[in-house]
């Protein structure tokens, strides 16, 4: 097996606490690489949400060292926080959508963001929403949307701007099965592209919808299987960090749009 | 980068990073207000600078020698006198003895010109007016005072502008009363903006942590603050140049109708009137600074 690609996400022996409680996730060490499916898993209250903050760079740790693209997150000054965030693509469990924005621009506000021309806009999301079946819902507003459609909302947002990573929290949690695995599809096609996806969830059957996954188990705020051993099912141990690639066909023909292409 | 795209109400209409952020609905009255009393008290201030300059300008070369003394005839004398020796007199431009029927009318309010009145008994001074080529100052009054004290022994000499002297001091403690009233006006606009944009900020913060956690920067926050500030200060500036205006024109109209020579100098020139348009652009342009300064203040403490 190749040498694995430079690390995109290093963890070393990160802690975070909550005010003066006690800590929520402990000792957690661990590296992602750039094009591989993570699935992060754990009991309610685990700290899967709090170690997704720490990677969407929503919270800082309380202890220990973090990496990312190669820069110590922990010392990133707030100005340089925008440039990484939006390398980032995040599906939060509760969608977080902008509820006085459409469909469409909710899902185009990551590339309004970041400055992409409005003419360079309009394609891109058409397609997101038409591969996640709300092309007819375009200008519905999150308040009048069922929750399996706000979530592919959240989805189609967060994958739109073709991140270099992707977290999502619980990301079809809301959507029937056969949504679930077309979901499951993008996430797939944009690792094939280079974007590390981290998925949080707690459905054995997702995970084993994609077997060259690898698993992180949080159990008490412990990292308890950073090597990928228990990755469900379990028919080979594959230490973290080494390459998992899909044999599948990249960006086939009718496969599902990769999000915004720079013109 | 398109802005205008970015943060909404743009000229195609692009929908924004957050909705409307009103400042609060109160907003543009409270600008017009502060706008409002900030033209009157600019205003004033400007005024009473011109009535001041103008009066000075008047005075300010001009002398008046009274020529003191019961008897008719040796007033008479003397004054003649007086006059002949001041029109020889370097610096004099012009020297002319004030008639008795202006003094009559100027005494006329006091005194009375019906018949039977004693005005024609009193002992009132005859008065010569001066107007020098140069200021006034001690030592020309002086020097005038010497070259008459042969021919004019009661003669007294005086600057005019010496008379109106706490006029000026009072002109002058009003226009500092103006600015300061204009200071104050500033502050009140600022802190109005400050209470809005901090309330602002509190009803929007779930949208700006999400635009913050899609990668939004603290400036393209603070301008869709910024844009909505623009827009209400700059209603609420309006509304309040043309109240301030209107009370303006109802004053100058009631002070030209006292007839006072010192009112009808506070006469506001054209670029007084472009300094009192620019108020509610100063007025924008402070909405704006404070509306960025604290969203951006505040954010600061946001990760």
């Amino acid at each position: 097996m190749s040498e694995p690609d430079a690390e995109i996400v290093q963890f070393d022996n990160v802690g975070l606490r909550y005010g003066t409680g006690k800590e929520a996730l402990t000792d957690i060490s661990f590296t992602l690489y750039p094009g591989r499916f993570y699935f992060l898993t754990g009991a309610s209250g685990a700290g899967k949400t709090s170690l997704l903050k720490l990677l969407y760079l929503a919270q800082r740790p309380s202890r220990g060292l973090i990496r990312m693209f190669g820069t110590d997150a922990i010392t990133l000054p707030r100005e340089r926080l925008p440039g990484f965030r939006r390398r980032l693509g995040v599906v939060f469990q509760d969608f977080r959508l902008v509820q006085h924005l459409s469909a469409f621009d909710n899902v185009a506000l990551p590339l309004r963001v970041a400055g992409v021309a409005e003419r360079e806009i309009t394609k891109p999301v058409d397609e997101m929403l038409d591969w996640v079946g709300l092309a007819d819902r375009r200008h519905a507003r999150p308040a009048t949307l069922s929750g399996g459609e706000q979530q592919r909302v959240a989805i189609a947002r967060a994958v739109i701007a073709r991140p270099d990573m992707l977290v999502a929290d619980e990301p079809t949690g809301n959507v029937d099965p056969e949504m679930a695995l077309k979901l499951l599809r993008l996430f797939e096609s944009l690792g094939r592209l280079g974007t590390t996806v981290v998925v949080a969830t707690h459905d054995v059957h997702l995970i084993r919808k994609v077997p060259d996954s690898l698993i992180m188990r949080l159990d008490k705020g412990r990292l308890s299987d950073p090597t990928g051993a228990l990755r469900y099912p379990p028919r080979r141990a594959v230490p973290l960090g080494e390459p998992v690639i899909s044999a599948a066909p990249r960006n086939a023909d009718g496969g599902p749009p990769l999000g915004f292409a720079p013109a | 980068m398109n802005a205008a795209a970015l943060f909404g109400g743009s000229q195609r209409g692009e929908p924004g990073l957050l909705p409307d952020p009103r400042l609060g609905s109160p907003m543009p009255w409270v600008i017009a207000i502060v706008i409002a009393l900030t033209v009157i008290a600019a205003a004033s201030g400007l005024g009473l600078r011109n009535a001041a300059t103008r009066a000075n300008a008047d005075l300010n070369g001009g002398v008046t020698v009274q020529i003191v003394t019961a008897a008719p005839v040796a007033r008479n004398r003397q004054a003649d006198a007086a006059l002949a020796v001041l029109s020889r007199f370097p610096g004099v431009t012009e020297a002319r003895r004030v008639q008795q029927d202006q003094l009559d009318s100027l005494l006329e309010p006091w005194l009375g010109t019906r018949p039977g009145d004693t005005i024609d008994d009193l002992p009132i001074p005859a008065l010569i007016d001066l107007r020098l080529a140069t200021p006034a100052t001690p030592d020309r009054v002086s020097a005038l005072r010497n070259a008459i004290t042969g021919v004019a022994p009661t003669a007294r000499v005086d600057a005019q502008a010496a008379w109106l002297t706490p006029v000026f001091r009072a002109i002058t403690t009003l226009q500092w009363l103006a600015g300061g009233l204009i200071a104050l006006l500033a502050m009140a606009t600022v802190a109005a903006v400050v209470l809005a944009a901090r309330n602002a900020l509190v009803s929007h913060r779930e949208t700006i942590a999400i635009v913050h956690m899609l990668g939004g920067t603290d400036a393209q926050i603070a301008r869709v603050f910024q844009r909505t500030a623009a827009m209400e200060a700059a209603a609420g500036g309006i509304l309040g140049l043309f109240a301030g205006v209107l009370a303006i024109v109802v004053l100058s109209r009631q002070f030209s109708a006292l007839g006072s020579g010192m009112a009808a100098g506070a006469v506001l020139r054209w670029t007084d009137w472009l300094v009192i348009a620019t108020i509610p652009i100063g007025g924008v342009a402070l909405a704006v600074l404070t509306a960025r300064l604290t969203v951006l203040s505040a954010l600061r403490r946001m990760l």
